[in-house]
């Protein structure tokens, strides 16, 4: 995916939206890289018994996936100065070679000064809505650096 | 037991100094699947402007949870971790997180709330260079079944 640039990027401009496969393989290793153990995210046995449809995947597992969706898209994982999000309904990853998928899309929503601009993430699992309330602030290039066509830089 | 209301605008000790490395930062990336080599090569990341290899921007959850775990097992707050679920979290970053960084974590309890048969509680971390240059601002709001 190209990065676009501040001087591009327009608000209302729609992000493509991306799928991410998350399956129980990803958690085990998300718990070891975050290091957030509870059961719940690998336990099937004990997932249900405190009321969920199965495991679920770490809450901020998901965030890191619309992170991504969001440094993926400006070409630098440094980029993202703001981001917040709610947890509004859990990614449950069945015991199977599929898992869950995970829909990540998003706009922009407006232009700060110092190249940022705002952003609105949206995400879905299956019919739920997993994070509400999504935004963040990305920092992008002011002009493309390289490839495309040649841009005049803005003033 | 809900969650005590007296602990409203309270600050933990910070947490014990974290050092950053890039063999975390690389696990981690390979564990959200971010692809970028300025999570794992030294001399891209320095090409892009960034003193060593940074951290995705969620990473500051490995540095504030450890914080938050102190203030977790504090047995007068009276969490129970069993029925708690993570409703909301924020980061305000200064600048990203990059290997050799070695960070502290100081937690306040913004706010406890009773709403129906669930308590929320709001906390605010910030994290700082133990030379005292602040990297990055995180807000978790837990959520507390039951009670």
């Amino acid at each position: 995916m190209a990065s676009p640039s501040y001087h591009d990027v327009q608000a209302g401009a729609e992000i493509a939206p991306r799928q991410y496969q998350v399956m129980r393989r990803d958690l085990v290793r998300y718990a070891g890289a975050s290091g957030d153990f509870n059961v719940i995210h690998w336990n099937e046995r004990i997932a249900k018994s405190v009321g969920l449809p199965d495991v679920i995947a770490h809450g901020m597992l998901t965030m890191a996936l619309a992170g991504r969706y969001l440094t993926e898209w400006a070409g630098d994982p440094g980029a993202v100065t703001e981001f917040g999000v709610r947890f509004s309904a859990p990614v449950v990853v069945p015991d199977d070679d599929k898992g869950a998928l995970v829909e990540i899309g998003g706009a922009v929503t407006g232009k700060l000064d110092g190249n940022l601009v705002t952003v609105e993430i949206t995400a879905r699992s299956g019919d739920a809505k997993v994070l509400t309330r999504a935004h963040a602030v990305v920092r992008l290039a002011a002009v493309l650096a390289q490839g495309g066509d040649p841009l005049e830089p803005p003033q | 037991m809900a969650i005590n209301p007296d602990y409203v605008g309270r600050t933990f000790e910070p947490s014990e100094p974290y050092e950053v490395s890039r063999v975390k930062i690389a696990e981690f990336a390979t564990a959200i699947g971010e692809p970028s080599p300025l999570c794992r090569d030294r001399a891209a990341a320095q090409a892009a402007g960034y003193p060593d290899v940074i951290a995705p921007p969620t990473f500051a959850i490995v540095v504030t949870s450890a914080s938050n775990a102190n203030l977790m097992s504090d047995p007068d707050l009276g969490v129970n971790y069993a029925m708690v679920v993570h409703g909301e979290q924020s980061f305000t970053h200064t600048r990203p997180l990059h290997a050799g960084d070695v960070v502290v974590a100081q937690s306040t309890i913004e706010s406890i709330k009773q709403v129906r048969n669930m308590t929320t509680m709001a906390t605010v971390t910030q994290v700082r260079t133990v030379d005292g240059e602040h990297v990055c601002t995180a807000r978790s709001t837990l959520v507390e079944r039951g009670a």
